[in-house]
């Protein structure tokens, strides 16, 4: 079958930038489709990691020697490529995190404990990952706030009316996922975000899913903090990126105490920095933030909507291929959709699943992927989920349907 | 036959797999033939903490001889399988050889990721209930 859109990336040169796919895992070529859970990285990223701790390693911002001031300008201009990567307004707006649960929990922690109050309510909806939950457990526990959550139909997706039923002018914070990352929905976050707005609630989208696949514009969204991590946009570990609106992150407190947050320390008093150093205390992760600049110029090079077109390729391909196998069933088949399936094996328990597609050389994810709640809305412990990125191909998925079908035969 | 008389068998038996998913296919075999367990046994005081899925283990004393039942939920197949492996080792030995055994046929089979995945599904902690149970019905407990 041929997708409706065409994908003009030549994928086996796309491959051949990934030198990890190109191995044998239990003496067959790795299918790596755990791509929701981290994606792999491109040569040049893994080059600009060398490069950096070769060329120009030093500590950053306070330097006067010439490494110091390289690897500044290298660590300032990865925050000036999120905020054309984000269509951020300014880029004091660009705070450099540890990752996305980093993000949401300076969130929960500053703004949240600065302007939450008792009987204040927070919303998330069902398909939140535990770590955009459990941060906001935690500051109702510590502030008497009260959690509300948005439900989901059937097919995965949520329920916008049941959502403007739960906003009210107590609704203070809205905390929602972009794109789920077990069932792959796409979610309407701009207007999730205009009613939340409408009733004045300030806004957090989680687009750690999202950031590799679709276009992001937080001006046009209107968000007021998006937060996401570069090991899923085929950078490095250990980073991601907060970005909140100007006027919100000056009224926030800082998150953590030290060196670079600080204007001057007296022990009498101690002055603030401003954005977006008030927040980022302590050596940063200089070699990744510095790393993965050079993913976000690879992803722009191949065009996002290319590779959109490409993963939606794979997804239709896969639902498709899935769909005829005897005794299994997508959980998730929400109109709109990233390259995610998730599914479950009739008699089979997705670890034996894992273990045996392992077995033939296919990486995928099982259990309940952080995502307990919506396990539990589903009636189901956990899912086999098979997540795409650009470099795979429908060889691969082919791959997976056959080694599924071997799973089914051992088991059935 | 003695535990590790049983151990070597199983060495020379998975040496005969050339491929890991015959090992496997031979570890879900060994669950499907394993005797049932009485649904009454399959307390929580029984279940394995620390696997993903459901698994319970229980012993009972026959002339200074301990006999294992185990079963897991019904979809889990490989954790199935693997209790039945442990149970046919150690199934109708005395406590104290329990207690004391050195499961060395675990890394020598070559079961691969069995053990990696089984080492969050639980695997130690099967032994360890089996041992415990070696352990309170020694002589002198």
């Amino acid at each position: 079958m041929q997708s409706a859109i065409e994908t003009t990336l030549d994928i086996q040169q796309i491959r051949r930038d990934f030198p990890i796919l190109d191995q044998q895992v239990n003496g067959r070529p790795l299918v790596y489709l755990d791509n929701a859970a981290t994606n792999q990285k491109p040569t040049a990223v893994i080059n600009a990691l060398t490069d950096y701790y070769e060329g120009y390693n030093a500590n950053i911002h306070r330097g006067i020697h010439h490494l110091a001031e390289k690897a500044t300008a290298a660590f300032e201009a990865s925050r000036r490529a999120f905020q054309d990567f984000l269509n951020a307004k300014h880029w004091q707006e660009i705070i450099f995190t540890y990752g996305t649960t980093d993000g949401i929990n300076l969130v929960a922690q500053t703004y949240g404990r600065r302007f939450l109050n008792e009987g204040d309510e927070i919303i998330i909806s069902t398909m939140e990952h535990h770590s955009n939950i459990v941060p906001w457990q935690m500051l109702c526990e510590e502030k008497g706030c009260i959690l509300k959550v948005i439900p989901v139909n059937d097919e995965g997706e949520l329920l916008i009316d049941e959502y403007e039923k739960l906003l009210t002018e107590r609704t203070k914070f809205v905390s929602c996922v972009h794109v789920s990352n077990s069932l792959g929905t796409i979610n309407p976050v701009k207007t999730i975000i205009d009613k939340a707005h409408a009733v004045g609630a300030v806004v957090l989208i989680d687009g750690a899913q999202a950031s590799s696949h679709l276009d992001l514009d937080v001006q046009a969204l209107d968000a007021d903090f998006y937060v996401l991590s570069a090991h899923k946009l085929y950078g490095p570990t250990g980073m991601g990126v907060l970005y909140g609106k100007k006027e919100l992150l000056d009224s926030m407190p800082p998150y953590r105490g030290g060196g670079e947050m600080i204007k001057e320390v007296t022990f009498a008093k101690t002055t603030y920095n401003e954005i977006p150093y008030k927040f980022e205390a302590g050596t940063p992760n200089i070699a990744d933030v510095v790393a993965v600049k050079t993913a976000l110029d690879y992803m722009a090079g191949l065009g996002k909507e290319n590779i959109a077109a490409h993963e939606n390729d794979l997804l239709q391909y896969a639902t498709e291929q899935l769909s005829e196998l005897n005794g299994l069933r997508i959980i998730g088949r929400a109109k709109h959709k990233i390259g995610v399936v998730s599914f479950v094996l009739d008699g089979i328990h997705h670890q034996d699943t894992g273990v045996i597609l392992d077995q033939q050389g296919i990486a995928v994810r099982t259990g309940h992927h952080c995502t307990q709640p919506l396990m539990q809305r589903f009636g189901i412990a956990g899912t086999t989920r098979a997540s795409f990125a650009v470099y795979n191909t429908r060889d691969e998925i082919d791959r997976l349907v056959q080694g599924l079908r071997r799973v089914q035969k051992m088991m059935l | 036959m003695t535990i590790n008389e049983k151990q070597d068998e199983i060495i020379e038996e998975f040496d005969l797999f050339d491929d890991q998913l015959d090992k496997t296919q031979y570890i879900i075999d060994l669950g499907k033939k394993l005797s049932p367990m009485p649904e009454s046994k399959k307390t929580d005081e029984n279940r394995i903490m620390g696997c993903q899925s459901k698994v319970w283990v229980d012993a009972e004393l026959k002339d200074n001889r301990l006999y294992f039942y185990g079963d897991s939920e019904p979809t889990a197949q490989i954790s199935k399988g693997l209790v039945g492996l442990l149970i046919r080792v150690l199934s109708g030995e005395k406590p104290e050889d329990i207690a004391n055994a050195d499961l060395y046929f675990i890394p020598r089979v070559g079961m691969g990721n069995l053990i990696t995945s089984l080492r969050a599904g639980g695997l130690a902690s099967m032994i360890e209930r089996m041992k415990a149970f070696g352990k309170g019905y020694s002589t002198g407990n």
